[in-house]
């Protein structure tokens, strides 16, 4: 007994060597305790729940072990033929069945707290959709509106996600060939690869922020470990709730979607900046008259003439923005699902039901007239009448921001 | 023993089958032909997931790898195989000559290739870039599934149909067989487990796969004949597709599960020389968690957004489970205490099972608190927690039970060293590739990512390693079973088999004849 003891701590003390080397050190193998007070709440009885079954794993396991090791028939060791035992049968179902109410009486506490949306400061409107995040602000500490509102979109650069092994592409429909390297030297994938986002969330910490979130097409969930938040946003839905990260708290939190939402899923992370009361309102009044300033020469785009080549390159970096996610860099598509714009009726076609599809979307396909600015939708509707040896059958091959405004 | 007449003779013989032991072999056959299959497309999701960033597939074809393999393991292999195993053991068990709707039988079966047929159609258009396959998770959540779906999905409205009906059917069998078929003096408080359990399972499927038969239907007509049930914009509501999918869902995954509880409870005292302890609770028991399984469901959706008071009643229904389960766990340890106990393959096996099965349980039991529950949702700690009470838990009782009674179907004993084998690599490399994905999901790695950030690479490529570890120690399986089924080798056994083992369908001669009890034996 003294070895097989001896032996079992050499091997303790061997794993936490293994486990608090560097190999391991950046790991993460546990929840995070997050950093706002229910987030803590939730980690403190993830980790009682934990202990728990570790204790009853112990229990369980350890009896079992004994009886494999001491009840062996090799051992010449006789079955007893006993086969019930009221007393203990009892035992065994009352106590399971009181550490239950010892856990459910906490976990029925914070769940009430977290269902308890009122008095917040800030209300923000969270809406999900294929595969970005809208976020607009409704109301800050009771003056109405602030009149911002924002798309969040992945911001790492497809060459860091697209390593095709193989010549012709990923599997099966060929797509990415152009990110294809023969040498196999891929671009670093930098430390934020697939985490970050072109605009993030700001929110102010010291105040309680409440969350409107839905969908405008299939079901996402927003979710923010830091926090302790995940929530569905489900179309036709609004559902509520609400976070609160404590002063000094300040920085970049980051989650992701946490439902199965189509092709993307993966790419629809969740980034908020959780700056002082301070730093937020002047935020916030910057933000307002950015987008001001925005609607204000996207109004004015509407007398200008752009030439072609504005439009183009404008058109270009808008569409691998916004349409290379289904309609890819090259224009083929992934029929049938999204359909290759290559010589196709709708790019080639009379110009208005072009236009009317990219303002307007059709089946899968969101209209982009809430999102993108007249300029950059008629950019992208003359890139895709011009790109990849496309002719417009109507010879319409330049669209200026007041047609797509019509 | 008087047999009147014996198999039919060629293709025949399987295509008209109404013998249950015919009809439990294809099934079992069929069942791990499935798996296989849907481990080949494991194989896909874990290759493309062993590096982050897309090098394989595009993220489309990953969904539909998810959504396929979860498809063909849950309806195609874990169900049919437990389908099969009722067919061949429950008329040995209970002293009857052959199950009682022998016709019936035979067309529960037939229809399950015709159904996989039209899943695995939509899976081969894909892999040859003609269509895309059902591509929105093996929940097939609205609206995703309905105005998003691909046009492959009424393929898979269709093979579930086919799916369902094929279960209904093989349940009515049980019952009736159960009901009808017992030998005199075998009440119900003396079948062995396995029957129990399948007893209820049996009465779950009835119940539910109805329901999932509407939930399809619901799908087609919003898909094509212009209603709006889970469509917001049509006045229809997509959280009613979750209530009514998880209302099936729920009482399905203890259809998994429970005839797994009912194979260990034959091996365990078989090994342990010693009665199953606490028979009575046993039974208890699963009826308990049979009645649960339908209060429960909503547990599957404490992030969409309940009422308080549901969110608090779902999870303390969802609690509550872990009682009548820990119930058999403890009775197994119980049964094993101060036995006589060897390890042969069916109890390493059985073994394994009780103590994975109750980590997938612990694991479980922390999903079921609300407020964390919304940490662990739609993470890797969901599919760790699957997967433990799936592979490790219904799968490996599937392959201790057929360990158990192979040599009783086939007269003689498969390679024991190669079995063993098979028992540790699978033992080794299951571990390897689920336990980490505990660690992953709770460092915050949604499920269904086909890519992931970067501080999740160095487990995600020990979880693809033990995933090619896992698939490949299947194949040793499959070398066992056609050496002692077609190549005919192994040496004979008797008709006990094991010397612990007690039943109707030891005192059968091994292997058992094609008709089982012509003469009904009686239980004192």
């Amino acid at each position: 007994m003294q070895s097989i003891a001896k032996r079992s701590l050499a091997i303790g003390s061997a794993l936490a060597t293994i486990t608090t080397s560097g190999a391991f050190a950046d790991l993460q193998f546990d929840m995070t305790p997050g950093v706002t007070e229910i987030s803590q709440q939730v980690f403190d009885m993830h980790r009682t729940m934990l202990w728990w079954c570790v204790a009853i794993g112990v229990v369980v396991f350890g009896a079992m072990f004994y009886s494999m090791i001491k009840h062996r028939k090799s051992k010449g060791y006789k079955a007893s033929q006993f086969h019930e035992s009221t007393a203990v049968e009892v035992v065994w179902t009352i106590v399971p069945f009181i550490i239950l109410i010892l856990m459910a009486i906490p976990a029925t506490k914070v769940l009430i707290e977290m269902n308890d949306t009122r008095d917040s400061a800030l209300t923000v409107k969270i809406t999900g959709s294929q595969w970005k995040w809208h976020y607009e602000y409704l109301e800050w500490e009771g003056k109405g509106s602030p009149g911002v509102d924002y798309y969040s979109v992945l911001s790492t650069p497809s060459e860091e996600i697209m390593r095709p092994i193989r010549a012709s592409g990923l599997f099966p429909k060929n797509t990415a060939q152009d990110s294809y390297r023969p040498d196999g030297q891929y671009p670093a994938q930098n430390e934020l690869y697939k985490q970050d986002v072109d605009k993030p969330l700001v929110i102010p910490t010291g105040r309680k922020v409440r969350f409107l979130i839905t969908s405008d097409d299939v079901i996402h969930s927003w979710w923010v470990p830091d926090f302790a938040v995940k929530r569905d946003a489900i179309p036709g839905f609004i559902n509520e709730l609400w976070t609160q990260v404590p002063e000094g708290k300040e920085g970049i939190y980051r989650g992701q979607c946490a439902e199965l939402c189509g092709k993307d899923h993966a790419f629809m992370p969740v980034v908020v900046d959780a700056r002082s009361p301070e730093e937020f309102e002047q935020w916030l009044a910057d933000a307002r008259e950015a987008q001001q300033a925005e609607a204000l020469a996207a109004a004015s785009s509407l007398d200008k003439t752009f030439t072609k080549d504005e439009l183009m390159a404008e058109g270009e970096k808008a569409y691998l923005a916004r349409c290379s996610a289904c309609h890819q860099a090259n224009g083929q598509g992934l029929p049938p699902t999204f359909p290759s714009l290559v010589g196709s009726a709708i790019a080639t076609g009379p110009v208005a039901d072009h236009i009317d599809i990219v303002n307007n979307g059709k089946n899968a396909m969101p209209g982009f007239s809430a999102m993108l600015t007249p300029k950059e939708i008629a950019a992208i509707v003359t890139y895709e009448r011009n790109a990849w040896g496309n002719t417009p059958s109507d010879g319409v091959d330049v669209v200026q921001p007041r047609d797509v405004a019509k | 023993m008087g047999e009147h007449h014996g198999p039919m003779k060629g293709v025949k013989r399987w295509i008209l089958a109404t013998n249950h032991k015919d009809i439990g072999a294809m099934y079992l056959w069929f069942s791990f032909i499935m798996f296989l299959t849907g481990g080949f497309l494991a194989m896909i999701i874990r290759a493309e997931l062993m590096y982050p960033g897309l090098q394989l597939v595009d993220p489309n074809f990953f969904n539909q790898m998810t959504t396929t393999h979860g498809l063909i393991m849950v309806f195609g292999a874990v169900m049919p195989a437990f389908v099969g195993l009722a067919n061949y053991m429950v008329p040995l068990m209970i002293g009857a000559p052959d199950m009682a709707l022998p016709r019936l039988n035979n067309w529960s079966f037939w229809i399950l290739p015709f159904a996989f047929s039209l899943l695995i159609i939509a899976i081969i258009q894909s892999f040859l870039g003609i269509a895309d396959a059902p591509n929105f998770g093996w929940t097939f959540y609205a609206p995703l599934s309905t105005k998003y779906g691909p046009a492959s999905t009424d393929f898979f409205i269709f093979s579930v149909h086919l799916m369902g009906i094929s279960s209904i059917m093989g349940a009515v069998n049980v019952i009736v067989t159960i009901f009808n078929l017992r030998a005199p003096g075998m009440t119900l408080m003396k079948m062995p487990l396995f029957v129990w359990t399948w007893l209820i399972t049996a009465f779950l499927l009835i119940a539910v796969m109805p329901v999932l038969a509407g939930a399809v239907t619901m799908m087609l007509t919003d898909r094509h004949f212009g209603t709006s049930f889970f469509d917001a914009a049509g006045g229809g509501d997509p959280v009613l597709f979750q209530h009514i999918f998880w209302f099936f869902g729920h009482p399905e995954v203890y259809i998994m599960i429970l005839p797994a509880f009912g194979i260990v409870s034959a091996i365990i005292p078989t090994f342990a020389r010693k009665p199953l302890f606490g028979y009575a609770s046993m039974v208890y028991a699963t009826a308990s968690i049979a009645f649960l399984s339908f209060v429960v469901w909503a547990h599957h959706m404490f992030t969409v957004g309940l009422p308080l008071a549901g969110n608090l009643f779902y999870m303390y229904m969802t609690m509550l489970i872990a009682v009548p389960t820990g119930v058999k766990v403890f009775n197994w340890v119980a049964t094993m205490w101060r036995g006589s106990i060897s390890f042969e393959v069916p109890m390493m096996f059985a073994i394994a099972f009780v103590i994975l099965f109750t980590i997938g349980g612990f694991s479980g039991l922390m999903l079921a608190i609300t407020p964390v529950d919304q940490q662990y949702h739609d993470t890797y700690f969901v599919v760790a927690h699957f997967h433990y009470v799936l592979v490790s838990g219904a799968v490996f009782s599937i392959i201790a039970g057929v360990y158990y009674w192979l040599p009783k179907w086939t007269g003689r004993m498969y390679n024991v060293g190669l079995a063993k084998l098979h028992f540790w690599s699978s033992l080794i490399f299951v571990n390897l590739l689920f336990f980490p994905m505990h660690f992953v999901g709770l460092a915050g790695m949604p499920r269904r990512y086909s890519d992931y950030s970067l501080q999740f690479a160095d487990f995600n490529w020990w979880i693809s390693i033990g995933g090619f570890g896992f698939g490949l120690s299947q194949l040793i399986l499959l070398w066992i079973l056609i050496d002692i089924c077609f190549r005919k080798k192994g040496e004979a056994v008797s008709d006990q088999v094991w010397d612990g083992a007690d039943g109707l369908e030891w005192t059968l001669p091994s292997p058992a004849p094609y008709h089982s009890f012509s003469t009904p034996p009686v239980v004192k």
